[in-house]
């Protein structure tokens, strides 16, 4: 039988000991590629240091001159249970976009912080991303045990500050665990020093996440991506939501015009459905004017057509937003010139603190809770009805900020 | 549905996304695996009728076997083929003999690829790299921005998220488009094997060798297996330890050669 797979991303501050928890997490997992370890070896050797687990991680050279790890990257390695994939995200301030973008494609997190430490700036912003981002899976390391003699107190410390802050956000953390990523206490099965700790070790815990669900049971929501004309006329697109099958009594959105699905289209195989998360393509009994950015639905299930959305938004460029800029609103393939008509509270990611009510500017690595109005109504959705529809990204050329929707206004 | 289904509907969808913003692009088809299997769900994408040509650097030190297995399955398959070649430092005596291995590749990939680019005026490539392949891919976005010089500036890319990529920029010569990303070397063995995609021999055992990598043949090494036939190979990679490239000679001249090769574009 097939393996489920499961992607999640590891966060925290800088040094806190993300990179040598993945390293420690490949060699437990007997997960490196032959050579590996002597390469590293030889590479710390040449330093002058002891092994570093972390340089598993650091691949680029300047990467190792710097001591920091500077973009997302991506790390395979299985259990008995799973196939996982580690997304991991840098720590520095300067990368939040890359820390962003690797968040976004997880489906579950884990959040590190150094024991001796504490909560820190990059610890706040990061755990605040993961809650925009709608990331309700999360386990929480506290490293370096090793350091503080592995003693319970210091534990407690972190883990009640911590919680604290986390419940202000409304993350509850399924586990914090107690680890040691450089001496492997807790990790794989190795518990010699915390024998106060009752719970899972991280293996066990990270086991306990959940595969992300299908939203094959929610309403449909097809989304055309483009039309050819080959010598049939496929209406190629994404089922978002749902699923589309032969028969089905549709409604193009935002024309409103109706008619029936004659068929679903995939290369050299016959079928009458797609199920969400599917690639494909549909022909309809009646040849209507339909473009990208269309959004198919069926006649029984019609969601509401808007201008105005209500939102959070993470803004991730040095460029500020100033009242009155249009910017392009791209959801899913829609994609419709806007304006952020209101800035209702802007707020500091990493303490947290309200800077503004009814702003005029939202600057870079700022949080906003914003009104869009969209030039043309679009097809979208609150964040936890139908995720696919309820998320998307500003931009001009390139993307801005991405955003959560939180409510859709009449 | 499926990990296989998934991966195939993700890489479709972003196959189709760079046809609509692009429109004059091509597959940089290499005869491997990979890129052939990009090929299999490129012809998906588009019901059979891909709507961009296929482009293939030829260094002219290929294994005759690619070239075979290049024009069967052009006709096959109905796909325009560009080869692009770079003629005049092949003239000149270019080879992996004549010159160390750094250069021999920039000439005759980059170099080549670059001039076919320029002739075509191809505004995006789609490029069939894994993220699990080597480090330094581990840091690609699917959609990723090459100056004139074909420079990955890695360190300030722009964000991509939920699948919304960028739109190309002044500055940008061409965009690389990644549709497997997102997929191991297992996958693609597994779906070759589910699909029954046809590959290169070269692949398969002979004598108790094989090629987990193909290129030129002057720059490759088999590596020891019984493997002969993809179930065989499937079952292979789920126990070993030995990672997919190190039968390429580029990669062991270190990982500062190959940073060196990604910034200047050689995929
Ligand atoms: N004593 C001790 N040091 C650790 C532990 N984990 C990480 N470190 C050290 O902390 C430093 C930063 O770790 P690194 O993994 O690079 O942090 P990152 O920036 O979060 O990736 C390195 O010098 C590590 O050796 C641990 O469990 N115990």
């Amino acid at each position: 039988m097939d393996k489920e797979n499961l992607k999640f991303v590891i966060v925290g501050h800088i040094d806190h000991g993300k990179s040598t928890l993945i390293g420690r997490l490949l060699y437990d997992t007997d997960s490196l590629p032959k050579g590996k370890i002597e390469e590293i070896e030889q590479i710390c050797k040449s330093l002058g240091k002891d092994i570093e687990f972390g340089y598993v991680m650091d691949h680029l050279e300047e990467e190792r001159d710097q001591g920091i790890t500077i973009d997302t990257a991506q790390i395979f390695f299985n259990t008995t249970k799973r196939n996982y994939v580690i997304i991991d995200a840098p720590g520095h301030v300067e990368f939040i976009k890359n820390m962003i973008s690797g968040a976004s494609q997880a489906e579950a997190a884990v959040l590190i912080v150094d024991v001796d430490e504490g909560v820190k700036e990059q610890t706040k912003r990061h755990a605040y991303i993961l809650g925009m981002l709608g990331l309700d899976q999360v386990i929480v390391v506290i490293n370096k045990m090793d350091m503080v003699g592995y003693e319970r107190g210091k534990f407690e410390t972190v883990k009640k500050e911590l919680l604290d802050f986390l419940s202000g956000i409304n993350i509850k953390p399924s586990y914090i665990v107690p680890i040691s990523a450089k001496e492997g206490d807790l990790i794989a099965g190795k518990n010699e020093n915390m024998d106060w700790y009752q719970g899972p070790d991280f293996l066990q815990a990270l086991d306990s996440f959940r595969v992300k669900e299908s939203a094959k049971d929610k309403p449909l929501r097809f989304v055309v991506q483009d039309v050819y004309n080959f010598d049939k006329r496929i209406i190629a697109g994404r089922v978002e939501s749902g699923i589309i099958r032969k028969g089905d009594k549709i409604k193009i959105l935002p024309s409103g015009e109706e008619t029936t699905v004659k068929s679903v289209e995939e290369f050299l195989k016959n079928v009458t459905e797609a199920e969400a998360g599917k690639s494909t393509g549909i022909i309809t009994e009646d040849k209507l004017f339909i473009d990208r950015g269309d959004v198919i639905v069926h006649d029984r299930d019609v969601p509401v057509l808007t201008n105005h959305i209500r939102a959070n938004i993470f803004w991730m460029d040095n460029t500020p937003y100033n009242k009155g800029d249009t910017l392009w609103f791209r959801c899913a393939t829609q994609d419709v010139a806007c304006e952020i008509e209101k800035i209702s509270r802007v707020i500091n990611s990493s303490t947290l603190d309200l800077i503004a009510e009814d702003a005029d500017e939202i600057k870079n690595r700022e949080v906003a809770d914003i009104i869009i109005k969209t030039d043309k109504p679009v097809v979208v959705e609150n964040f936890n009805t139908i995720e696919e529809l309820g998320r998307f990204v500003l931009r001009t050329d390139d993307t801005l900020a991405g955003g959560i929707i939180t409510e859709l206004v009449q | 549905m499926k990990h296989l289904d998934q991966l195939e509907s993700q890489s479709i969808y972003i196959i189709r996304e760079a046809y609509k913003q692009f429109k004059n692009i091509a597959i940089l088809w290499s005869i491997g695996k990979d890129s052939t299997t990009l090929m299999w769900l490129t012809r998906k994408a588009f019901y059979g009728k891909v709507p961009f040509p296929a482009l293939h650097i030829d260094t002219s030190y290929k294994f005759q076997e690619i070239y075979d297995f290049r024009s069967e399955w052009a006709d096959k398959w109905d796909m325009e083929l560009i080869i692009g070649k770079n003629g005049q430092s092949l003239n000149e005596g270019m080879g992996p003999d004549a010159s160390d291995k750094l250069a021999c590749c920039g000439q005759l990939k980059t170099e080549a690829l670059k001039q076919t680019i320029d002739k075509y005026g191809f505004k995006a490539l789609l490029l069939g790299i894994r993220r699990d392949e080597h480090g330094i891919r581990a840091k690609e976005r699917v959609f990723s921005p090459r100056d004139k010089q074909f420079k990955w500036d890695y360190k300030d890319q722009p964000p991509e998220l939920w699948d919304q990529f960028k739109n190309q920029q002044q500055g940008e010569q061409h965009i690389r488009v990644h549709p497997l990303l997102h997929w191991t070397e297992q996958d693609i063995w597994k779906y070759i094997q589910r699909e029954n995609i046809p590959v290169v021999d070269l692949y398969f055992a002979n004598n108790g060798k094989r090629y987990r990598s193909i290129g030129c043949e002057t720059c490759c090494e088999p590596v020891d297996s019984d493997a002969d036939t993809v179930d065989k190979i499937v079952e292979e990679l789920m126990t070993t330890k030995i990672s997919e490239r190190s039968g390429r000679a580029q990669d062991k001249e270190s990982a500062y050669v190959m940073q060196k090769l990604r910034a200047l574009g050689y995929m």
